[in-house]
């Protein structure tokens, strides 16, 4: 298990190097987005029109968090489940987008999608929003502010938190943890 | 006769809801330092020294353990001797709970999660309506149980009919499954909370009243369901899904059964997962 410290954005030499089962920490700007921001951009994919956001060499971490307090830059900012943003990744991932922080197993065409694009599927620590929110130094909502915690936000990032869980090589730290630990 | 003012429910309510969102309780956290000792995983330990870094990091700051502070679900044993007092603005007993959701939500800056209708998912925008499960008792007890209750983990939870030949292979057979179906998804370590017996809709509130059962990892008074809490939590550790699911030895914390009569062509039986963040609190008035 390798640790690396990575800046956004990023080019597939990078990528390359991030294996299942690595420690990532994370330092630059980073896109967050959940179902109804991300139902948003693909209608305006499927328009032809363009994007709020560049998403070329970037991440987009799966969050809704809790309403700041005063003189912060966010609430508690812990990863959300991320099959539900599944059908969506493999389109994004086309357009450049690296990859997607969130919690728990994608689907097989997400996998195939990280293959074939160059992409990896980070995890951030389900359950711990408040220690996950020390490493987010700014956040500024730059789309769809009607969606309240839902909305698009540009976060400043320091030293984020994440595990490998899927590469681009097709390997998975799901399966070959619960392989290793079976009894 | 006792005599209940309602504004001190609202109160009550209002500071429990952000207590239980900031703080894990002592049971909880002995449990997680249990665990985290036996765990062998590297990957395992390294989500468990962030689950209680975090603790430490929410109560402090007055933050959210996790960003969804969860469904408000109340279980409230009312004693039928009890006699309320509507001052303060308040009209009945449920207005004064929800009040206290609404107020303490709000000045906890924790996260509104509900939608008015399933289908069409409009947010309420004040963590209201409340889930309370009301239980008229004798006398004059007043008690009250929260549980701030996540999505993800509510997610992965189920109810199934069996038939009475099922036994207890068919049941403990059936929560394996849906640990292993759930995998990552709920934040292991996870609480198995499980229902059996009752009728379809009774089985899936005992299943609830299970995670609420202290301290954590504490045991069914009968022996019969206390080995089947004891082989099911070590079924479930050896399934190697381990803390987050990346590998390990420990994928529950604790699992509860409760068991209830039933009928005789009938053995309901509901899961209901719930995560490490469990945030449960009790009062007395
Ligand atoms: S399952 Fe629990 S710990 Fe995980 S995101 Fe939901 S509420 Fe938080």
């Amino acid at each position: 298990m390798a640790e690396h410290h990575i800046t956004t954005p990023v080019t597939d030499e990078v990528i390359g190097k991030l294996r299942a089962g690595d420690a990532i920490f994370i330092s630059g700007y980073v896109y967050t987005g959940r179902d109804s921001a991300h139902k948003k951009l693909i209608d305006l994919i499927e328009e032809g029109k363009d994007l709020p956001v560049d998403l070329k060499g970037q991440f987009i971490y799966y969050v809704g968090p809790t309403p700041a307090r005063p003189g912060k830059a966010i609430g508690s900012a812990g990863p959300t489940t991320s099959y539900r943003m599944d059908s969506f990744a493999p389109i994004l991932h086309k357009l450049g987008l690296k990859g997607t922080i969130g919690k728990g197993t994608r689907s097989e065409k997400v996998k195939e999608s990280l293959i074939k694009y160059k992409g990896v599927y980070l995890a951030a620590v389900g359950g711990a929003g408040a220690l996950i929110s020390q490493s987010i130094e700014e956040a500024e909502v730059i789309a769809y502010p009607e969606l309240g915690p839902e909305a698009i936000r540009k976060i400043k990032v320091k030293d984020f938190p994440c595990i490998v869980i899927n590469d681009m090589y097709g390997e998975d730290l799901y399966q070959d943890g619960k392989r290793q630990y079976q009894k | 006769m006792k005599t209940i003012n309602l504004s001190e429910v609202r109160d009550k309510v209002k500071d429990m809801v952000q207590e239980a969102n900031f703080e894990l309780q002592d049971d909880v956290l002995k449990v997680i330092k249990d665990m985290q000792a036996k765990e062998e995983s590297p990957a395992g330990k390294a989500v468990f020294e962030q689950i209680l870094k975090n603790s430490d990091i929410a109560k402090k700051d007055k933050l959210g353990l996790c960003q969804d502070t969860g469904l408000a679900i109340f279980f409230v044993e009312l004693g039928e001797d009890v006699k309320l007092n509507k001052e303060d603005g308040l009209g009945s007993l449920k207005e004064a709970f929800e009040e206290g959701v609404r107020i303490g939500y709000k000045e906890g800056y924790l996260r509104k999660s509900v939608v008015e209708d399933p289908i069409r998912r409009k947010n309420t925008g004040d963590n209201t309506p409340v889930f309370i499960h009301w239980e008229l008792e004798p006398g004059d007890t007043f008690k009250v149980t929260f549980i701030a209750k996540g999505g993800g983990a509510e997610n992965m939870s189920q109810v199934r009919m069996f038939a009475p030949a099922a036994g207890k292979e068919g049941l403990e057979d059936f929560v394996v499954e849906v640990v292993d179906t759930a995998g990552s998804n709920p934040c292991p370590p996870i609480i198995v909370g499980v229902g059996v017996g009752g009728s379809f809709e009774y089985s899936a509130l005992l299943a609830k009243k299970a995670l609420l059962r202290k301290p954590l990892g504490s045991h069914n008074p009968d022996p019969f369901y206390e080995d089947m809490e004891k082989r099911l939590l070590e079924r479930i550790n050896n399934l190697g899904i381990g803390p987050q699911g990346m590998g390990g030895r420990c994928t529950a914390l604790a699992v509860h059964v409760e068991a209830f009569p039933c009928h005789i062509a009938s053995m309901p039986a509901a899961v209901n997962i719930q995560c490490h963040s469990h945030r449960v609190l009790k009062f007395e008035l």
